[in-house]
């Protein structure tokens, strides 16, 4: 069953190129890890999913659903399909992106009580919920500025379950951490990729990729250069592009 | 130094500066309400989605920034009404003169304050399907209001005396009721003393309140 269908996107930034004509066709399950050298358009590619940045071309398609219309330029999307898309899409940010006014469960709960009008105290307790799955629940009362960056990515991971996603998109969820609490929160994800989780993860751990995803793709050249399982890609790469960006890698161990 | 301090006309007249001081206080608590919320709307304005509104909220900051107050007020008072077939009394030309003075800098300083509001906090509001007004309400103008105490209280501040501005059309109010009790008792050094102490006891506390709201404002910063 396919979760997720792109058809044809293009970016470009003030007449750069980032993408062009990327398809993509996520199936219920599939844990997809995007690779590519810096500046490839990976967390692009990721933003243009849920709509954070508006493709100049292409269509995309959630749970079956069209979002938005072709228009003159680009896609015409509402607010409302704006709404319902990322509401089935939940988004981990590298910098966090936690909200600091809030305690970390109202973090948590805010998605809940302001978008899917929960109450109040029924949003706590699913926040709490929510919490435990990362670990944090006896953080719930903190705020943001008293945890590590491990703790505040679990937390963001946590906000973004919340809200049920059908989808979870990571943009290089672990790139702003020390390499001491890097770990933590793989963990998280890899438990959620075991729990059957569809997700599509930018990365630069490639270990990590290659033992949790069952795609990867590779980003070169504005587009799609390399696809496949992690044994076809990372282990035996048949482009140029591909074996020159896993040579540059050499930490990495499988 | 050969001066005969003339203070006890003051204090038999003390009923008279405290009308004045009610007047004060009057003035500035409507102003202070009306120049801030009408600061935020037109703060919210500059980033509407429509241009006219976008092009309204920009001319009356230009309009209102780089005009006197004083001026305002008396054209307010004296001009207006020849205009337009309304009776503006010296309260409503003081009301209006400073509040929408007040509002043209408020704007200026929550337009500021959520401008330094992260991308990443629309973003990651945006991303869990919040709307834009949600986000501002819920995510955006709590922090930025946090961050703009300091310079607010200034507008605070600032409001409370230019209310002395509103004595120049004649409104009851502490500067007005001192000029009174200098011209009939002729002692200008002691009333102007008197009054600009006065003008300090009642806005340090304020002052100091703000303060306090800093103060648990930052609760959050750990």
């Amino acid at each position: 069953m396919s979760v997720l269908k792109l058809v044809g996107i293009s970016k470009s930034f003030g007449g750069t190129r980032v993408f062009e004509n990327v398809d993509l066709d996520v199936e219920k399950g599939d844990r997809i890890a995007i690779l590519g050298a810096s500046g490839s358009g990976k967390s692009t590619l990721l933003r243009c999913i849920n709509l954070l940045e508006t493709p100049d071309a292409g269509s995309i398609e959630i749970g079956g659903t069209k979002v938005g219309s072709a228009g003159r330029s680009g896609l015409r999307i509402s607010e409302r399909d704006l709404q319902a898309l990322r509401l089935r899409a939940g988004m981990v940010f590298q910098q966090f992106n936690l909200f600091p006014h809030m305690t970390v469960a109202g973090n948590v709960a805010e998605g809940l009580s302001t978008v899917r009008r929960m109450s109040r105290p029924d949003a706590r307790t699913r926040a709490i919920m929510e919490l435990a799955r990362v670990g944090l629940a006896d953080k719930a009362d903190a705020y943001p500025a008293r945890l590590s960056g491990g703790q505040k990515q679990r937390v963001a991971i946590a906000r973004a379950l919340a809200m049920d996603p059908e989808i979870l998109l990571f943009d290089e969820p672990t790139s702003a951490l020390d390499p001491a609490l890097v770990g933590e929160v793989l963990g998280v994800i890899e438990q959620l990729a075991e729990e059957g989780r569809t997700m599509l993860l930018v990365t630069h751990e490639i270990g990590f990729a290659y033992h949790v995803a069952n795609r990867i793709l590779f980003l070169a050249e504005g587009g799609i250069y390399e696809s496949g399982t992690p044994d076809e890609v990372l282990k035996h790469p048949r482009r140029p592009l591909t074996q020159h960006f896993l040579k540059e890698h050499k930490r990495f161990q499988f | 130094m050969n001066y005969n301090w003339s203070f006890a006309p003051i204090f038999e007249n003390w009923q008279v500066l405290a009308i004045g001081a009610v007047g004060t206080l009057r003035l500035f608590v409507i102003c202070l309400v009306i120049g801030m919320g009408l600061g935020l709307v037109v703060a919210l304005g500059r980033r509407a989605e429509a241009r006219p509104l976008r092009w309204l909220s920009r001319a009356f900051v230009e309009v209102f920034r780089n005009t006197p107050v004083l001026v305002q007020i008396l054209w307010f008072y004296y001009a207006l009404p020849i205009l337009a077939p309304v009776e503006i009394g010296p309260f409503t030309a003081a009301i209006l003169g400073i509040s929408l003075n007040s509002a043209a800098y408020s704007a200026e300083i929550f337009r500021g304050g959520i401008q330094s509001i992260e991308p990443g906090q629309w973003e990651a509001a945006r991303a869990i399907a919040m709307t834009p007004a949600q986000v501002m309400r819920r995510v955006i103008l709590p922090q930025a209001v946090r961050r703009i105490v300091p310079a607010l209280t200034n507008r605070g501040v600032e409001i409370f005396k230019m209310s002395t501005l509103a004595s120049v059309v004649a409104y009851v109010e502490l500067l007005n009721q001192g000029k009174l009790i200098a011209s009939i008792y002729f002692n200008p050094l002691e009333v102007y003393t008197i009054i600009a102490a006065l003008f300090f006891l009642l806005l340090y506390p304020i002052v100091r309140l703000t303060y306090a709201l800093e103060r648990r404002l930052a609760r959050s910063d750990a």
